[in-house]
């Protein structure tokens, strides 16, 4: 056990070390110096340039600056907005939450309706059931989620005004950020009918946000479902009498969720990279729109450190995966 | 779908016999409804896009200032000038939609084209040269991988500036791992065959070996790939188009229209939901025949 955790550990060191060369390239290779680019559009003088070059070491050879780049990184300084003049990494933290509070809702839908679909689809195999929810998963899955939100909000907000359009609570209520969790927030206030309002405000996001997964889940869990429904230990469970709902909950459904639990780790990068166009769209505070917003202002610095964060959470995200799932199938660990 | 990557390409014995392998491709092929659906759809589509100029009442970009925003044909107000509708510009909605076909399927094939050829010559070379040519490429594509691919794109749009061409090298760049993966495996179950040691020890070079004895027999599930990578490129495109980083307006992409629609979102519903459907129907032909062609060239499968 120990072996494959270092050995697993050790691979995402070189997975990083490029992440940062991406990042580290990545302001190099715009177009215009850094320091044009943190002039902006006033532009300056040549001697303020030079000394400005001097001053945050750009005179240095690459590989030097790379160094000390990623000295800072390993500090945890990441550079400074260009437009807020606040640290990067500060930023990042205070946004987080948000994506974070949305994709965990945006997983809880995807896994809550996306389980039962498919086990029914399993169990219904070429009849109706099977084929409503095998052809909703593909339309899911070939959904440009930009514009389903669009046509939720158009349905839900605009014609039947269910939901609120955008933000993450009314703006009537006011409080203190304890733990950057709205709901969990918006409780400890102790006002009335904030956490309502901040729940009304993470349906529409959430169904948008968990769609693609939703229809992954839906997929894999009916392939899983019906390899394992032929497996002989379930013939020798019905042979034996056991009551149906029992045979499969106990011995297929846990034999099942195995690879389920393996795509949803794997959705996690995909929920990350769906949650820059669901915020654009209902003006949702978390990283994805501060780094589209941050690439309209030319604000370098963060979209050089917001990538390398949101990379760097990918690769925990998947490294976590990995050794959970050796923990779970012995299998794994041993083979490798 | 694309979680799903097919391993096992076609048998090398049924390349003798031309005529058959085809015949038996369309026949497990039309077994599935989904997919002869998807295909025709796309045969459509395809068609749509050529004579786009033919087909189209208006010009895409025209703008007519006595019709802002006017609702489709069955709907209070509408005219059978505009039968989908105008845009707040005063064009035509359906001839852009048409239009834009042409140059969805223009993202696409050009994408995909960049792509696989890239993906084809990198897999290629780790699976033929092995030792640090291939922990090189493998590990540059790990990388690539760790960001998810939209994420990717926006970052390499970043570097060379918004717009179409650039947005199309952007998607392109993101799914080259898929490809050069894909290929790697290929390939490494390919040269362990006899087939190959038999063309080697006959003293064929290794430019033969790679291109002429070796590729074509890697073909099937690059096609697949390459179907499903078609509704990747177009729906990435799309969501490109519609943060402003891809086409920018007034090209009729499909994504881009989305996005100045935006704010008319409450006042006219057709602005917003003619174009999304447009890439709904091609992303799902797509995905459709993708599913079909992996049935009917995975032999695996084959009952």
């Amino acid at each position: 056990m120990l072996r494959f955790l270092v050995t697993r550990v050790a691979l995402i060191i070189p997975t990083f070390i490029g992440v940062t060369l991406l990042a580290f390239a990545m302001i190099r290779l715009v177009p215009g110096d850094p320091i044009q680019l943190l002039a902006g559009e006033r532009g300056i003088s040549a001697e303020r340039h030079e000394q400005l070059k001097i001053q945050y070491g750009l005179d240095k050879p690459l590989m030097v600056q790379y160094a000390i780049y990623i000295g800072n990184v390993l500090q945890g300084d990441l550079g400074r907005s260009i437009s807020t003049r606040e640290p990067v990494l500060r930023e990042f933290v205070a946004l987080f939450p948000a994506t974070i509070e949305l994709s965990f809702c945006a997983m809880l839908f995807a896994i809550l309706l996306g389980l039962p679909a498919g086990i029914v689809a399993a169990l219904n195999r070429g009849k109706a059931p099977d084929h409503v929810v095998m052809g909703a998963s593909l339309t899911g899955f070939s959904m440009p989620i930009f514009w389903w939100g669009l046509l939720l909000i158009l349905f839900f907000s605009v014609y039947l005004r269910w939901t609120p359009v955008s933000g993450r609570i009314a703006i009537q209520y006011f409080f203190d950020s304890v733990t950057g969790f709205m709901l969990i927030d918006s409780l400890l206030s102790g006002q009335e009918g904030a956490f309502k309002s901040a729940l009304r405000h993470l349906i529409l996001p959430s169904i948008v946000l968990g769609t693609i997964p939703l229809a992954v889940i839906a997929r894999m869990t009916r392939s899983s479902m019906l390899e394992v429904l032929s497996e002989d230990y379930i013939r020798t469970a019905r042979a034996k009498g056991l009551p149906p709902w029992r045979i499969i909950s106990l011995h297929a459904l846990r034999n099942a969720l195995i690879p389920v639990i393996t795509v949803i780790g794997l959705q996690v990068g995909a929920l990350l990279a769906g949650a820059i166009l669901t915020e654009t769209i209902f003006s949702w505070p978390g990283v994805g729109k501060w780094l589209v917003e941050s690439i309209r202002r030319r604000d370098y610095p963060i979209l050089q450190g917001g990538v390398l964060l949101v990379a760097t959470v990918i690769i925990l995200v998947n490294l976590t995966v990995d050794l959970l799932y050796g923990l779970i199938n012995p299998r794994i660990r041993h083979a490798r | 779908m694309a979680i799903q990557t097919p391993t096992v390409p076609l048998d090398a014995g049924t390349a003798a016999t031309p005529s058959r392998p085809v015949r038996e491709f369309w026949h497990y092929f039309r077994e599935s409804k989904g997919a002869v659906l998807g295909l025709g759809i796309i045969v459509l589509l395809v068609l749509t896009a050529i004579f786009a100029d033919v087909i189209a009442p208006h010009d895409p970009i025209e703008q007519y200032r006595d019709a802002f925003l006017r609702p489709p044909v069955w709907d209070e107000g509408g005219s059978g000038r505009f039968l989908l509708g105008t845009d707040p510009a005063g064009r035509d909605i359906l001839s852009r939609l048409i239009h834009g076909t042409r140059l969805s399927f223009f993202i696409g094939l050009i994408t995909v084209a960049i792509s696989v050829t890239l993906g084809v010559l990198l897999g290629l070379s780790a699976g033929f040269f092995r030792g640090v040519t291939d922990i090189v490429i493998m590990r540059l594509m790990d990388i690539m991988l760790a960001l998810p691919s939209l994420l990717l794109a926006i970052v390499i749009v970043a570097i060379l500036g918004p717009g179409l061409v650039n947005a199309m090298i952007a998607i392109a760049i993101t799914y080259l791992p898929h490809y050069v993966r894909l290929m790697r495996a290929s390939v490494l179950t390919e040269t362990s065959k006899e087939y190959v040691t038999a063309s080697r020890v006959s003293g064929a070079g290794l430019l033969r070996l790679m291109f002429v004895v070796v590729l074509p027999n890697c073909l099937a599930p690059l096609i697949v790939q390459g179907t499903l990578g078609f509704s990747s490129a177009i729906l990435d495109a799309a969501a490109l188009g519609f943060l402003g980083l891809g086409a920018q307006p007034p090209t009729p992409e499909w994504g881009s229209m989305l996005a100045s629609a935006l704010e008319f979102l409450q006042r006219a519903w057709w602005v917003v939901t003619f174009p999304g459907l447009a890439i709904l129907i091609t992303v799902l032909a797509f995905n459709l025949m993708g599913d079909g062609l992996r049935d009917a060239l995975d032999p695996k499968l084959k009952r």
